[in-house]
């Protein structure tokens, strides 16, 4: 059905008491492509379309999701959502309003994706792995990429209506290195919003053989030593740190209890928003959607609520929660416009989208001259944290021992670990605009049913103090 | 609401499109679908409430050496539905012949038939609520009830046709006190009897009460430790991620590389099976080929298998043991020991009891070393009594220890997991392991 088809059948559903009736139509078309050894390993195409009616009645939020568009289907599909609603309301969780469902309007105007061939992509990255396998040492190579076409539709009962459509890349290049038994991994991969113009050949090649390199000086490097010292985490780690230990102990939906048997939930209590110290007056952390490129820059979250940049930290204090309007009603704490689905099929929950930390004035030689002796580790391999997000232990793929202020040499089965507050207190110094990066992740898993989404983060290189810092077996 | 997802319809659906396909085209279908009840709750009140049809129909497609595939929705409509499988045939064609040849291509061939329909009765839709809240209703229940029908088929244009349904449910739940301590508990199966819900629900309860005493701070260290059997399973998740797959070994990416290669060696006591018996999961793979019943990966602490897939087999010249595209665990099986639960806190003396882990990773993957925390309801034990709940823990450590040396038993009980997973469709699948006592269990944070 077209958007004009749509809009009649949902507004000629009887409303039997709803306060408020949603429908969202999402389109989507992912193309995998993953090349092993320069050989094709598989090339797939995912291809949905559904949509998902959400239904308030008796301030229960309720949904049914169905991939028979058709009048009937929807009508149906409305049908089993109203009954859940009503069904639910003997047992509230919270008496729901429609303020938790702003106005929202543009003028959609749909439009066509670049496209590309299986082939195509393949090639880039068949030449990659030519690019590794020409490196000494190397036993093994690897090339993934995920190019996902997406189309939102949103309308509600009045006559709310909003269109977007977003192309997001996914990808990743891997080198294993061997030398006697010692062998030894490195990547490279980001997830932004791009299309098939990013698969560049020369930029390909050109990180493909920087990751060889590296994997080949793994292969030969000392094992990281274990003692407490500076660390000098880099972008493509300190995204996975803020992440972790950031992003989900501020989502308001697992201090308020709904993660708790799966994800968990938080050491951040409500009452902590506008006055705890999360670290150093170094920290400044934003929610921010309008970062060009960054894989979760959107105008509207799935609730209808338009998205604005918004300080979470300031100067290490704790301002704001990651908390969808509903959140927010819950808890009384301000939040952002990070009401989330991962696709047709599932409710929408708080989730990060982009969460950044926003520049210092470092400059990388002096904040490396500035340690006696410490490590600079860059690129997560390993992650682990508890459900209150308190103890972690990260690994990273590739290290360097910085010895009175000169990087001396390289370390292989970099870890660290600590705990959120006191790790964070200890940041010392943020890098400037120059050093900062964007990356983000395809694959944040959170709620139940589960949801796997994307999140961006951008970070500059970050200094901190006294850190447990240990190798590999 | 009729469900136009059936045998009948999925198959004719083959048939047509299979009359299209041109002289060296092969084609299989496969099916992933589901009608699902979603019931999350907080506090046993509804926090959001979910009822979802899907089907997905992907067409593996191979012509002249080339192969890709293209994954489709089930739409109730038929005709749109072969329509649209029609139009993903015209782009495979044009998207194969733009990739080079697979030198490892799994070739289409009739695997032979599988059929099963595995019946179940879930609460009625309008109690549904009623049923899973009421006995909670005093208490702080968290969690998610999933109920339905899950579907997984194949057939292909070599004459193959397979199908697996089963209609069961989870609820996966965990109880909280007031002041945040945890038990977690599973209720599963195909036949629903509100009767032993309710009992799972009594059991957290009063598991509830020994967490009642003040926590106390274990420093990190070395202890005996007893993992219960949900504590277990989250250890044995790890093996499909780096463990037991044939490519990760053959690209030196794999915890049991050291084992494989003889340098490191397992408990005698240990051995590790896939059991397609406990029939949580269809014993045919994408490709649509068959695995044995059993497939032993360790046994006895010596390495048996590795999960080897049609591909990986021809890329490395190995045999195929019917392995998924993945080479994870589907419906693995730990063997259990001697240790009688009466026995548990005795033969544990003096330690830990823990009974779930949380977010496991490995710190050293070549090297069998993984991390992870302790969760839920996980003790401090004296001279065989549990003195008071832990504050949770971050422990560091080898396979080649715990599942080694340092394995003192397995408990003579098991207990079966259903998968819990709802990432894009609810999962089939699940384990089924025993406790097992450690002796020196690192602990790091
Ligand atoms: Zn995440």
């Amino acid at each position: 059905m077209n958007h004009e088809q749509l809009k009649k059948t949902l507004r000629s559903l009887p409303s039997k008491g709803a306060d408020w009736i949603g429908l969202k139509k999402i389109t989507s078309k992912i193309k995998f492509h993953s090349v092993k050894n320069g050989l094709p390993l598989s090339n797939k195409i995912y291809q949905d379309e559904g949509v998902q009616i959400e239904v308030l009645k008796n301030g229960q939020f309720a949904y049914s999701s169905t991939q028979d568009t058709s009048p009937n289907g929807i009508k149906l599909a409305y049908e089993k959502a109203l009954f859940l609603a009503e069904s639910s309301s003997k047992y509230p969780i919270f008496p729901f309003t429609r303020e938790t469902r702003p106005q929202f309007k543009n003028q959609p105007s749909p439009h066509d994706f670049n496209q590309t061939t299986s082939g195509e992509i393949h090639d880039v990255l068949s030449l990659s792995c030519d690019s590794i396998k020409k490196e000494k040492g190397l036993i093994h190579s690897e090339g993934y990429a995920a190019l996902k076409e997406t189309e939102t539709y949103h309308i509600g009962l009045g006559d709310e209506e909003f269109y977007s459509s977003k192309n997001t890349i996914d990808f990743s290049l891997k080198a294993i290195a061997q030398e006697g038994t010692e062998v030894q991994t490195r990547t490279w991969g980001n997830t932004l919003q791009a299309g098939p113009e990013y698969f560049q050949k020369e930029l390909f090649k050109k990180e493909a053989t920087r990751i060889a390199k590296e994997a080949r000086e793994l292969s030969f490097a000392e094992q990281c030593p274990s003692e407490k010292m500076d660390l000098l985490l880099m972008p493509d780690q300190m995204i996975l740190q803020i992440h972790e230990s950031i992003g989900h102990p501020l989502e308001l939906d697992r201090i308020l209890g709904d993660e708790r048997n799966y994800a968990g939930q938080s050491f951040v209590k409500l009452s902590d928003f506008g006055n705890y110290q999360y670290g150093s007056k170094a920290l400044n952390v934003t929610f921010d959607p309008t970062v060009e490129k960054e894989v979760a820059s959107y105008k509207m979250d799935d609730t209808g609520h338009m998205a604005t940049k918004e300080f979470i930290i300031k100067e290490g204090k704790l301002l704001r929660g990651l908390g969808s309007l509903e959140s927010q009603l819950r808890s009384n704490v301000p939040g952002v416009a990070c009401g989330r689905v991962s696709s047709w099929n599932r409710p929408p929950i708080d989730r990060m989208a982009n969460l950044n930390l926003e520049p210092g004035e470092g400059n990388f030689e002096e904040m490396v001259s500035s340690m006696e002796r410490g490590v600079i580790m860059a690129t997560n391999k390993s992650w682990s944290i508890d459900d209150y997000r308190n103890k972690f232990q990260f690994g990273c793929e590739y290290a360097k021992l910085v010895e009175n202020g000169r990087i001396t040499k390289t370390l292989r089965n970099p870890n660290y670990r600590g705990i959120s507050t006191p790790f964070w207190h200890s940041l010392k110094e943020v890098g400037s605009l120059p050093t900062r990066e964007i990356f983000g992740t395809a694959y944040c898993g959170k709620g139940e049913p589960n949801q796997a989404i994307e999140v961006g983060h951008a970070s500059s290189v970050c200094l901190f103090n006294g850190i447990e810092v240990f190798g590999g077996v | 609401m009729e469900n136009k997802l059936t045998k009948n319809i999925f198959f004719s659906l083959g048939l047509k499109i299979f009359s299209s396909l041109k002289d060296h085209e092969e084609l299989t279908l496969s099916l992933v679908g589901e009608e699902t009840n979603y019931l999350r709750f907080n506090k046993a009140k509804v926090r959001q409430s979910l009822h979802l049809i899907q089907g997905n129909i992907n067409l593996n497609f191979t012509s002249q050496e080339k192969t890709c595939s293209w994954s489709i929705p089930f739409q109730q409509d038929l005709e749109q539905t072969l329509e649209k499988m029609t139009t993903a045939l015209g782009h495979l064609r044009t998207e194969a012949a733009s990739l080079p040849k697979d030198p490892f291509l799994v070739k289409t061939q009739n695997n032979g038939p599988y059929e099963k329909d595995h019946e179940g009765t879930l609460p009625p839709d309008d109690e549904l609520v009623h049923s899973i809240l009421y006995p909670g209703k005093d208490l702080d229940l968290v969690g998610i009830y999933s109920g339905g029908r899950n579907i997984r088929a194949n057939m292909n244009s070599k004459g193959q046709k397979q199908w697996f349904s089963t209609t069961n449910f989870l609820v996966d739940f965990s109880l909280y006190d007031a002041v945040q301590n945890a038990v977690k508990g599973y209720y599963g199966g195909q036949l629903w009897d509100q009767e032993s819900y309710n009992q799972k629900i009594s059991q957290a309860k009063e598991q509830l009460e020994l967490m009642k005493r003040p926590r106390k701070k274990v420093s990190r260290g070395s202890y005996r430790t007893y993992f219960a059997p949900a504590a277990v399973s989250e250890i044995l998740t790890m093996m499909s991620w780096g463990g037991v797959s044939a490519a990760s070994f053959k690209k030196s990416e794999s915890a049991l590389g050291p084992l494989a290669n003889n340098k490191k060696s397992l408990s005698p006591k240990f051995s590790l099976l896939e059991d397609f018996k406990l029939g949580l999961c269809p014993p045919f793979n994408e490709y649509g080929e068959l695995s044995n019943d059993t497939i032993p990966l360790i046994e006895n602490g010596q390495l048996k298998n590795l999960l080897t897939n049609s591909k990986t087999a021809k890329e490395y010249d190995l045999k195929s043991n019917g392995a998924n595209q993945s080479e994870g665990l589907r419906s693995p099986l730990i063997k259990t020991g001697g240790l009688k639960k009466e026995n548990i806190l005795k033969t544990l003396g003096t330690g830990l009891y823990l009974s779930n882990l949380h977010y496991l990773n490995w710190s050293d993957m070549r090297g069998g070393r993984m991390t992870g925390m302790t969760r839920f309801a996980c003790f401090w034990v004296e001279d065989g009594k549990i003195v008071a709940p832990i504050e949770d823990l971050r422990f560091d450590e080898s396979l080649y220890n715990f599942w080694g040396e340092q394995l003192v038993g397995l408990t003579n009980f098991s207990e079966t997991f259903p998968e819990p997973g709802t990432y894009s469709q609810r999962g089939v699948g699940g384990v089924n392991v025993p406790g097992m006592i450690v002796e020196n269990f690192s602990f790091t944070l």
